[in-house]
């Protein structure tokens, strides 16, 4: 059988629910959270991929990049406030985190 | 069956199968390194695409840095991790649950579809053949001229997210002896050097 757009589609969409998955179950852990954010960012990034390939067009790889680019800068931003998390209470659960209200 | 279809199912079945293991393992080291794993399988993906480019980047942006970042944070923290683990089998169905419904939908939405006839006609940017013009010039072509101004935005943010990153988690520590160079080159022999008067043969006192 041929591979086609369905096919690269099925991955994205396989990646994409695993991403929430793991967000559900690691509810205490910030580090698999982003984790799991970065696997639903590359679901998202097969599917421009794919689109572009099987559209011919080349604007989906240039939306890749920027995507690319953000999801580095949320990983960075991210992991700096767990680091300043972590030095004022000790732990990284995330469920402590709500004591920042008020 | 081709061999490009057999590359295809080897590598998305490892991407699929690293990304189950990135949330299901219980050490945070092995679900960076399977992260890694993951990135690597895809890129694979996008060069079956012929998006060599971007899977080149891929491995660069997100093996290179974003995981290495994630891997040094995680060695850096001193985390009990097993506590954090707690939980893990009651948010199990409820996981499951909302997970089951978004993929089936998902993959209703994949599979009943087709391209609009009209929507093939208003392709932006063709791509040009592979053989004419690689991947990373046709990508260059583009996006040094029409989005050159997104090309800029990228910049921004990322300088805005290293400043960030660096405000966040600078700390002074005090007691640190550090340089004064405001002190240092405001010396003047006044202040620098103190002149004594040695009688001869008695040396001064020290102290």
């Amino acid at each position: 059988m041929d591979i086609g757009l369905s096919h690269y589609l099925s991955i994205g969409a396989i990646l994409f629910t695993i991403g929430v998955f793991g967000i559900f179950l690691n509810r205490k852990n910030v580090i698999i959270i982003l984790m799991s954010i970065e696997l639903m960012l590359l679901a998202v990034n097969i599917n421009f991929v794919a689109f572009s390939a099987f559209l011919g067009d080349l604007i989906g790889q240039i939306f890749v990049l920027l995507i690319l680019t953000v999801a580095a800068a949320e990983a960075a931003i991210g992991l700096a406030i767990v680091v300043v998390y972590f030095r004022n209470r000790g732990s990284i659960a995330v469920d402590d985190i709500n004591l920042m209200k008020g | 069956m081709s061999i490009a279809s057999a590359f295809f199912y080897l590598f998305a079945i490892m991407t699929v199968a690293s990304a189950v293991m990135v949330i299901t393992v219980r050490n945070p080291v092995h679900s960076v390194l399977f992260l890694i794993l993951a990135f690597f399988n895809s890129a694979g993906l996008f060069i079956l695409l012929g998006a060599e480019f971007i899977a080149m980047i891929l491995v660069v942006v997100y093996v290179g840095a974003v995981a290495v970042l994630f891997l040094f944070v995680v060695m850096m923290l001193d985390v009990d991790f097993a506590e954090l683990r707690g939980g893990f089998a009651k948010y199990l169905p409820v996981a499951g649950l909302i997970g089951g419904i978004l993929l089936a939908q998902l993959l209703l939405v994949v599979s009943a579809w087709t391209f609009a006839p009209e929507g093939v006609l208003h392709i932006t940017e063709p791509i040009p053949a592979v053989a004419s013009v690689p991947n990373a010039e046709a990508i260059g072509r583009v996006l040094y001229t029409r989005y050159i101004y997104f090309f800029q935005l990228a910049g921004l943010i990322l300088l805005v997210a290293m400043v960030g990153a660096i405000v966040l988690t600078l700390r002074h520590r005090v007691g640190v002896k550090r340089q004064n160079i405001g002190e240092q080159v405001g010396r003047d022999p006044n202040s620098a050097i103190e002149v004594k008067k040695v009688e001869t043969g008695r040396g001064i006192g020290m102290g």
